[in-house]
């Protein structure tokens, strides 16, 4: 090191203090998903799910056991039940579509405004910024269960009874715990939806047509799920992104089987670090000429 | 390659390449931008002069060779040197659905060295000095591409920068704000900050820059003072009269490099020797010889090297510029 070098560093330092934890971002990058109108259309297209439902249930009101979705038929008894359904409906395809446009949005929406260069030459650090995206979709991922769970149990309370549920394992439990439990089943999906997300942020860095990014994470949620039902490939099914995106009923037993969760948020931290890293190893040396 | 810094440059480069497939963008450029200076960077569109850009703020990598900026060895230590250096690079870019000032924090919370309490009162500062104070709360896509220009250059000036990177600063701006850049390039450059000021506009550099550099094809072809880019270039006598061919004759045989005949058969158009040469002839003595010899002159001028002859010299013309 010259003694040049030595002497910019501490000018710098001299000027600018110590450079902050940079959490400031964050809050920017967020701010900036949910000033977003795309953003508020998507949750409230997830929101209509259970508003749906409910509203078909209890103005028919006359559902065969046994037919549609899972817990369907309990929706008339109970209308804790609603936020469930309407999970089980959304996990197969309207969550990762919108999962998948925000994930696929991070960097290739940046790199197709422009922003991409001039947040890296503010700035912000490259892995910094794939670090605060990878964050900010996660942050979606919550928000979206929540906004099926919340809607779905509100509409549920205000067109139905609402009393204790029996559980699966034929226990009943209160009203309080059975809130405490659909937080718990939100939080599964939520971390089901984590492991697309990283695949979402890695197709990002391949291009910068976002468009192409979304479609390309969508499309591939769904092969996953198509191959998950081909009973020739059982050998591969573990290994399957959705493998366990349906596997929360073991969270409506008593006492809770906490096997499913664990599997599941195995394989989705398996999936974070393997296209977590290769999104670093792509972004880190992409040349940005967007 | 040892790489031995000069402090008083803010920019140094040497043999920096970048090579897309087997096309040189930027082929192998020595710059030399000394600090203070307000340094144009000249050249075609397609010249390489953005590539060169995006290599020194570390948006691309480079093929081959090193850089320094602001005394600091790039890529290795990116992040340090990038708080001190503002940046408009291949025109603006925002957030539609953000205002201007939104924009402006957006991108001032990505720079950990720029401090939060004083935030919101720079991005005012950078506004004001841009002139877009009254359309600060505007969401960015009611802007035209004049105030668009006008908000990046706000957004380079968000922190006192050692230098200013601008990437054609006065595309899309009226003639007003084109001055208004001019006056704000002259009051930074003032202020100590060093601006290098890409632009394929000749009269732009000409008439806000110290120093320049031309590019060709991705090479350099010169660089230095205005003065010794000018002094560089050949001196043209132009001659008016009836006699041409005898002219000619006379010229050629006082050393001058005849053109050939132009389109005027009354004008003869001569290159003088090298000033510094010995074979040097004062503009005087050429009219006293032409007299002599019997030629009737009619009008008689000196082009002094404008920068334009030079910068197409350099550049080459027309169609020259695809090769």
């Amino acid at each position: 090191m010259s003694p040049n070098e030595g002497l910019s560093q501490r000018q710098l330092d001299e000027r600018r203090g110590r450079p902050s934890a940079g959490w400031a971002l964050l809050a920017s990058e967020l701010t900036v998903l949910y000033r977003r109108r795309r953003t508020w259309a998507m949750l409230a297209a997830l929101a209509a799910v259970p508003v749906l439902i409910a509203v078909a249930v209890r103005v028919t009101s006359s559902s065969a056991p046994g037919r549609g979705p899972q817990f369907l038929d309990q929706i008339t008894h109970n209308g804790l039940f609603v936020g469930i359904t309407a999970l089980l409906v959304s996990i197969p395809l309207f969550l990762p579509l919108t999962v998948g446009v925000v994930a696929g949005d991070t960097i290739a929406g940046e790199a197709s405004h422009g922003t991409l260069r001039y947040l890296l030459i503010a700035p912000a650090g490259r892995i910094r910024l794939l670090l605060i995206k990878y964050i900010g979709a996660g942050v979606f991922c919550i928000t979206a269960t929540l906004a099926v769970v919340v809607a779905g149990t509100l509409i549920g309370m205000a067109l139905f009874p609402v009393g204790p549920v029996t559980l699966l394992s034929g226990d009943a439990i209160g009203v309080g715990e059975s809130f405490v439990r659909l937080l718990a089943i939100a939080a599964f999906v939520t971390v089901s939806l984590l492991g697309l997300c990283a695949i979402g942020l890695f197709i990002s860095t391949l291009t910068d047509v976002p468009v192409g990014a979304m479609a390309a994470t969508i499309v591939l949620a769904v092969v996953s799920q198509v191959l998950d039902q081909i009973p020739q490939l059982d050998w591969l099914h573990p290994w399957l992104l959705s493998h366990y995106w349906l596997d929360f009923a073991d969270l409506l037993r008593q006492p809770i089987a906490w096997a499913s969760f664990g599997d599941n948020a195995l394989l989705q931290l398996g999936y974070i670090a393997v296209f977590g890293a290769l999104a670093y190893g792509r972004f880190v040396t992409k040349d940005v000429l967007s | 390659m040892t790489a031995q810094g000069r402090s008083d440059l803010a920019i140094e480069t040497s043999g920096l390449s970048k090579r897309f497939a087997s096309h040189a963008a930027v082929d192998a450029i020595d710059l030399a931008v000394p600090s203070g200076s307000v340094f144009g960077f000249l050249g075609p569109n397609g010249s390489g002069k953005t590539t060169t850009i995006r290599m020194l703020l570390g948006l691309a990598t480079a093929s081959d060779g090193w850089m320094r900026v602001l005394g600091v060895d790039l890529p290795g230590r990116l992040s340090s040197v990038l708080p001190r250096v503002g940046a408009l690079v291949e025109g603006p870019a925002f957030y539609p659905f953000l205002s201007g000032a939104a924009n402006l924090s957006r991108l001032d919370s990505a720079d950990r060295y720029a401090p939060r309490s004083t935030r919101r009162q720079r991005v005012d500062r950078a506004l004001e000095r841009v002139g877009l104070t009254h359309a600060a709360h505007k969401k960015v896509h009611a802007y035209s591409l004049g105030m668009k220009q006008r908000l990046g250059i706000a957004n380079a000036l968000l922190s006192p920068r050692e230098l200013l990177v601008l990437d054609e600063p006065t595309n899309g701006l009226d003639p007003q704000g084109t001055r208004e850049v001019r006056s704000l390039v002259a009051s930074l450059a003032g202020e100590g900050t060093t601006v290098f000021v890409s632009s394929h506009l000749l009269s732009e550099i000409e008439q806000m820059c110290t120093h320049a550099a031309v590019m060709s094809a991705g090479r350099l072809m010169a660089q230095g003072t205005l003065d010794e880019l000018r002094r560089a270039g050949r001196v043209h006598a132009r001659l008016q009269t009836p006699d041409a061919a005898t002219a000619r004759e006379i010229l050629t045989a006082r050393g001058l490099t005849v053109e050939s005949a132009g389109t005027l058969d009354d004008t003869v158009v001569a290159t003088l020797p090298d000033a510094a040469s010995p074979d040097s002839v004062a503009a005087e003595d050429i009219v006293a010889a032409l007299v002599r010899g019997g030629v009737r002159v009619r009008g008689f001028s000196i082009d002094g090297a404008s920068l334009e002859d030079r910068f197409v010299e350099l550049t080459g013309e027309g169609f020259d510029v695809a090769e």
